[in-house]
């Protein structure tokens, strides 16, 4: 396996690895309001999550990610369009895909070790094996000295880490995770990909990751989804093609991973410019004054 | 671990704070004791703490009424009374708020009646209670009652419908179930919600039985000083002792001191999690 984690892991790995699915959003809309009031966030969206892969989702800031996270989490319907889960379309929420939420949080009232049996408890599934399995990942996100603390007494980087731990339990056919590093330094967010990879490479089940970090989408994606600003469609679609396991250390001096990177910023660069020129007249103020300030320098 | 612990009980006697709040009240008990000897300050009469007995006429007065079984009795049946219309507000305000905050048609069909009965004043309540009631006793733990059930209940129900969305969303996610979400994430989140509704209830519940022993003559009190706080402050007025009103003016004060701790202790057995900030 691609981390050592002691003999007692084997069989815990293996739980892991359940049937994973796959989602498919077919040509999918998504509007608020309606009449002159009406906000297109999501238009004309199709793309695929492939099974037993790592996708990643990447786009500007507001293009319309966590709308179309709720989308797939079933808390909303798309205005036009299918979204399959193994072929079959999605009505609701479910079981088989867990996704964590921007904003979500651990329950202040748990323990660390409490939260991340919250799954299992709530499923009547709370057995031996459950138990085996939270002590796994206990370790595996490096937690299990503060396995009796409330979440007020971790650090950020810590309660990411809990958080994680606590959607892996659950062994869903499909783990959607939006922006789940969010606000955390830039050690910190090191540290939780290099968690968070080695917990793939562990499973290797169904991944959809939503990020706004070049580098953090590069270092985890087998695919790479880029989006357009809003209302957001795919731009494109990039197989990274970088085996695994991968090691921050000489990750990001390889020649392909500049090679994806370059495209992809490009792209997002296009993407980011669109906001400013169709949007906001200060941004577009902000650009065209740079602009000037360059010329005169040239 | 004996040691340790009265080294802490020790430390925490003589830390910073608690000597501020000694050198504080012994302050207070000079300016008033020298006040109401003097009864006037630089050639001007003092307003009214000249009328007010110096607190070592009080303590004396208080000497002797620690032998009296009918200052006992006052002390005893005013907890009564404050205890069974509190818990009785608990058991009922608790799930009742609990209710209204989880379900639509419970809430519609009750708001609107409990919205208009919640600002009746309780001490309104006391006629009503009187001819309502069989007994003087169980009317003033129903006016108790009521002090201390509306806080309860808006408590309650602000709190359960504060919670958060991102709380019942990832339960959801995980596979809970209604009830399970219910015990596991609505409860614990209403609990600090709950701790408050009870302290603030609880003192509300101290102002309600004083009044409402005074109003009513006392219940079942047996002697003179006998029939609750409330009423042993009336009985001193009407007998003219200025001392022994003001003894029973500082054991409610020490009453409803003693009841809010008790409570803050009870409220943080049940939020541990709250203890870590
Ligand atoms: N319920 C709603 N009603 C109206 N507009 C909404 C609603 N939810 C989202 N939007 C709009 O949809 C747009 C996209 O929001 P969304 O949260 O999906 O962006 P995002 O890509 O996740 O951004 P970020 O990376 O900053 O999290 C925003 O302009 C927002 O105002
Ligand atoms: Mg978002």
């Amino acid at each position: 396996m691609a981390i050592a984690s002691g003999g007692a892991a084997a069989p815990v790995t293996s739980k892991l690895q359940v049937s994973a699915g796959e989602i498919i959003v077919d040509n999918v809309s998504k509007s608020y309001g309606t009449g002159i009031f009406e906000k297109k966030v999501v238009k004309g969206c199709s793309f695929t999550i492939e099974r037993n892969k790592l996708t990643v989702m990447i786009g500007p800031s507001g293009c319309g990610k966590s709308t179309l996270i709720k989308l797939l989490a079933g808390f909303e319907k798309p205005t036009t369009g299918n979204i399959l889960l193994n072929g079959k379309p999605v009505t609701g929420p479910g079981r088989d895909r867990l996704v964590v939420f921007q904003e979500s949080a651990l329950f202040p009232w748990m323990t660390t070790y409490d939260n991340i049996m919250y799954g299992p408890i709530a499923r009547g599934e709370a057995d031996q094996k459950a138990r085996d399995l939270a002590e796994f990942l206990l370790d595996k996100v490096g937690l299990r000295d503060f396995r009796s603390k409330y979440p007020t007494q971790l650090s950020g980087g810590m309660q990411r880490r809990a958080e994680l731990a606590r959607a892996m339990i659950n062994n869903p056919e499909v783990m959607i995770l939006d922006e789940p590093f969010r606000g955390l330094d830039a050690m910190s967010k090191e540290l939780m990909w290099e968690y968070y990879s080695a917990l793939f490479e562990e499973s290797h089940r169904t991944n959809f990751f939503v990020t706004t970090d070049i580098d953090e989408a590069l270092f985890l994606a087998d695919r790479l989804i880029i989006m357009s600003n809003i209302p957001t469609r795919v731009r494109a679609t990039i197989e990274v093609n970088i085996p695994r396991p991968r090691k921050l250390a000489d990750f990001f001096t390889s020649e392909r991973a500049n090679e994806v990177k370059m495209t992809a910023l490009s792209l997002l660069h296009e993407e980011a410019m669109k906001s400013f020129s169709g949007g906001s007249k200060a941004a577009a103020d902000f650009v065209d004054s740079y602009a000037r300030r360059s010329e005169q320098k040239a | 671990m004996a040691m340790n612990r009265i080294t802490k009980i020790k430390r925490s006697i003589f830390s910073r704070s608690s000597l501020r709040a000694i050198i504080a009240i012994i302050v207070f008990l000079v300016l008033w004791e020298c006040g109401s000897r003097s009864k006037e300050w630089l050639g001007h009469s003092l307003p009214w703490i000249g009328l007010v007995p110096p607190p070592s006429a009080v303590v004396l007065v208080w000497m002797d009424l620690l032998g009296d079984s009918g200052y006992w009795e006052s002390w005893y049946l005013s907890t009564m009374r404050v205890m069974s219309g509190f818990v009785a507000a608990m058991i009922i305000g608790i799930p009742l708020g609990l209710m209204m905050a989880v379900s639509r048609t419970f809430n519609s069909i009750t708001f609107p009646t409990f919205e208009i009965l919640r600002p009746i004043p309780p001490l309104a309540w006391v006629p009503v209670a009187i001819i309502f009631w069989p007994t003087e006793e169980l009317s003033i733990a129903f006016v108790t009652f009521l002090g201390a059930f509306f806080t309860v209940v808006i408590n309650v129900l602000g709190g359960a419908k504060a919670i958060d969305m991102r709380f019942y969303q990832s339960a959801q996610a995980m596979g809970s179930s209604q009830w399970d979400i219910f015990r596991r994430v609505v409860l614990p989140a209403t609990i600090p919600s709950i701790v408050v509704g009870s302290s603030v209830g609880m003192g509300i519940t101290w102002n309600v039985v004083v009044a409402a022993e005074m109003i009513s003559g006392g219940g079942g009190g047996t002697s003179g000083t006998g029939g609750g706080l409330g009423f042993f402050i009336w009985n001193s007025y009407v007998g003219g002792s200025y001392e022994q009103i003001v003894v029973g003016m500082i054991s409610i004060g020490i009453a409803g001191y003693a009841s809010s701790e008790l409570l803050r202790g009870i409220g943080g057995f049940f939020t541990p999690w709250l203890k870590t900030r």
